[in-house]
């Protein structure tokens, strides 16, 4: 490869760039803007990744390979970008309340959520496994931070600590997947290792197959998948609630996207294989996620066992592998990002002030005391139960159509059953909202200054119901962005 | 060669075994170390002076002395040893762990294993234009994107441990305790 690099090189990672230098401007901001507010920090947050945005939407359409082909733009990447961007939007508009109740004026949180973004965007335009990697080692060093963000609060340190070992022991499995993989094809670049895989000879080499298992070990680490799920509801439950709210979308959707261009691009000869680990990987990740989640008393717990599910769910699409579940996947991520962190928006929003509301009994007549939020969480529910004309079933209607579609039933079976039984515990809240009386400890009053919480509540129930309502658009998109990755050009 | 290459490993793998085994956070380091000196040897065997300069160097000697001091400063010693007790989860994982050595033995030794084509940075090749020329060049053309990306992961690395360590004096809108 000569040393100069063409327009070409930097268009490809353009909305990276952006976001990763505006991470370093939010830092420099925060030095020199001691003492000051950082609500304009989060609005600047906000307007980089309205601009990002704007770059990936110009990129549309392109198929633009950079630096020698370590990363693309295509529309592929892109539909991810603007799920990442839309996760990282939500979760500023959500903290900026959160951490001024707390006395956590730290820009750096801010700038943390945008390393973190730019880690998802280079996971999701990686195209070879050096990239996706170090993508995802942004993300993840990022997130064990904002886990811990609560100095003072011992579980944000636990949350902190437990992922941080576990993320790393995940880590070693995913790297020794790739040793093997590079060690048996002789490259890192996904399309070499397609090429590669072509040989008969190649593609019975043992090391082939011990770098898959190790791939798959350490994604499904990543993506919480039963059996390797452990850490989530710990974690998730420890966490800062607003940065629960990312975890749980964002970097699920950016495992999913890396997952999807290495299985299909790289790997989608061994498909025979990984599809029947995935089967059983789905079924059970669906069925563990949603028993577990009967029993919890924890708002914050419930909706990260709920998340585990959801994960089950979009790979229930891996496993069809079609263009169309492949568009659910990208359909579904959008769909959980709204649903998921607009109840914890909500979550938030009546935690503000004194102390954390994250008990069920805490939300005794909420539906009376607070009509708006409560018809609010009401409609989240149901969006993360599947009920038609909202976001979640519209997901789950294209993900389960296509898997039976590929003679999958069995599997779309199990989903729905799932989906049956998750109605109990999302409806829950609901009940407790609207026929259990207000008690002395429910939430009456909303201390002022939470516009921003607001916005993102309004926002997603709209993103919500316009996804439920006209799935259309989105799913267009979608379908349109994964057509390249099936055929592998 | 072979010969040597087998008492690197084994020592590695011994070293790498100790830092688990030993109970005093000191010894472990040392172990580490050893382990690091032993990959460095491996890395001279495969030609790769550099890599090896660079592995003791850095992980050796920076990394090292590093742990040392957390280790020094957070004084651990006065720490109970953990206890240590056969549960059910404990044996299925040493169960776990023995298939997976014993499927690791057979994948080597199957007939059908063999690594890929191998690259044109061959002995010859590093030997007549230099090792660190050829680092260099690959580092600044074909991986510089990587490269350039890492420095944001050190970045973030570095912002985060100042974050979580850093005593906070409360922010304004708190009352002071």
């Amino acid at each position: 490869m000569s040393p100069g690099f063409t327009q070409t090189d930097f268009l490809s990672i353009m909305p990276e760039m952006l976001i990763f230098g505006m991470g370093l401007v939010v830092l420099l901001f925060d030095l020199f803007g001691q003492g000051r507010s950082t609500r304009n920090l989060a609005y600047l947050t906000l307007l980089t990744l309205g601009a990002a945005g704007y770059l990936d939407v110009m990129l549309l359409g392109q198929f633009l390979p950079g630096f020698g082909g370590s990363v693309i733009a295509d529309d592929f990447s892109i539909a991810f970008e603007l799920v990442f961007l839309v996760v990282c939007a939500l979760t500023v508009l959500i903290s900026i309340r959160y951490l001024e109740d707390r006395g956590l004026n730290h820009g750096e949180y801010y700038a943390l959520l945008l390393f973190a973004t730019g880690g998802m965007m280079v996971m999701a335009s990686g195209r070879d496994l050096l990239m996706i990697f170090i993508g995802l080692e942004i993300l993840s060093i990022s997130s064990y931070i904002l886990c811990g963000f609560l100095q003072q609060d011992r579980r944000s340190n636990e949350s902190a600590l437990k992922y941080f070992l576990l993320g790393a022991f995940a880590t070693g499995f995913l790297l020794y997947g790739i040793m093997l993989i590079y060690g048996a094809t002789g490259s890192i670049a996904l399309q070499d290792i397609r090429a590669a895989l072509a040989d008969p000879a190649t593609f019975q080499n043992p090391y082939i197959w011990m770098g898959l298992g190790m791939l798959l070990v350490g994604w499904s680490f990543k993506i919480a998948l039963v059996p390797f799920h452990m850490w989530t509801p710990d974690v998730y439950e420890g966490a800062p609630t607003a940065v629960t709210a990312f975890l749980s979308t964002g970097p699920k959707a950016a495992c999913f996207a890396a997952l999807v261009r290495i299985l299909f691009e790289a790997l989608a000869a061994t498909r025979a294989e990984w599809q029947q680990v995935f089967w059983v990987l789905a079924a059970l990740t669906m069925t563990v996620g949603n028993v577990l989640a009967l029993h919890q008393d924890n708002i914050k717990r419930m909706l990260a066992y709920s998340s585990i599910s959801h994960a089950g769910y979009i790979l229930v699409a891996l496993v069809a592998g079609g263009e169309e579940a492949l568009a659910g996947v990208i359909f579904y991520a959008l769909a959980y990002t709204l649903m998921n962190t607009g109840a914890f928006a909500v979550l938030i929003l009546s935690s503000a002030g004194d102390r954390e509301r994250v008990n069920f009994s805490d939300y005794a007549g909420f539906g009376y005391l607070e009509p708006a939020l409560g018809a609010a969480m009401f409609v989240f529910m149901l969006s993360l139960a599947g009920i038609p004309l909202t976001a979640g079933f519209a997901g789950k209607f294209q993900i389960f159509k296509a898997v039976v579609g590929q003679g999958y039933i069995w599997l779309a079976v199990i989903g729905v059953l799932n989906s049956v039984v998750s109605i109990y515990y999302y409806l829950r809240i609901s009940v407790v909202m609207y026929m259990q009386p207000a008690t002395g400890d429910s939430i009456s009053t909303r201390p002022p200054g939470s516009v921003p919480l607001y916005v993102a509540i309004v926002g997603s129930l709209a993103g919500v119901l316009y996804l439920g309502i006209f799935p259309g658009g989105w799913l267009e998109m979608s379908l349109h962005s994964v057509s390249r990755i099936i055929t592998g050009g | 060669m072979l010969i040597s290459f087998y008492i690197l490993a084994a020592l590695a793998v011994g070293g790498a075994l100790s830092v688990v085994l030993f109970r005093s956070p000191v010894y472990c380091a040392l172990s580490l170390v050893a382990t690091f000196l032993c990959l460095a040897g491996i890395y001279v065997l495969l030609n790769s002076e550099f890599v090896a300069a660079i592995q003791v160097l850095i992980y050796a000697g920076a990394i090292m002395v590093l742990f040392l001091f957390v280790i020094m400063l957070l004084n651990l010693r006065s720490d109970k040893p953990l206890r240590h007790s056969w549960t059910w989860p404990k044996l299925l994982g040493i169960g776990f762990a023995v298939a997976i050595i014993f499927q690791l033995i057979g994948i080597f030794h199957s007939p059908a294993a063999r690594m890929g084509p191998a690259g044109k940075y061959s002995t010859e090749y590093l030997q007549q234009k230099g090792a660190v020329e050829v680092v260099g060049e690959v580092l600044f053309t074909e991986y510089v994107l990587p490269f350039e990306i890492i420095s944001i992961l050190l970045m973030v690395a570095v912002v985060g441990a100042v974050i979580l360590a850093k005593r906070r004096e409360p922010a304004s809108t708190e009352q002071t305790p």
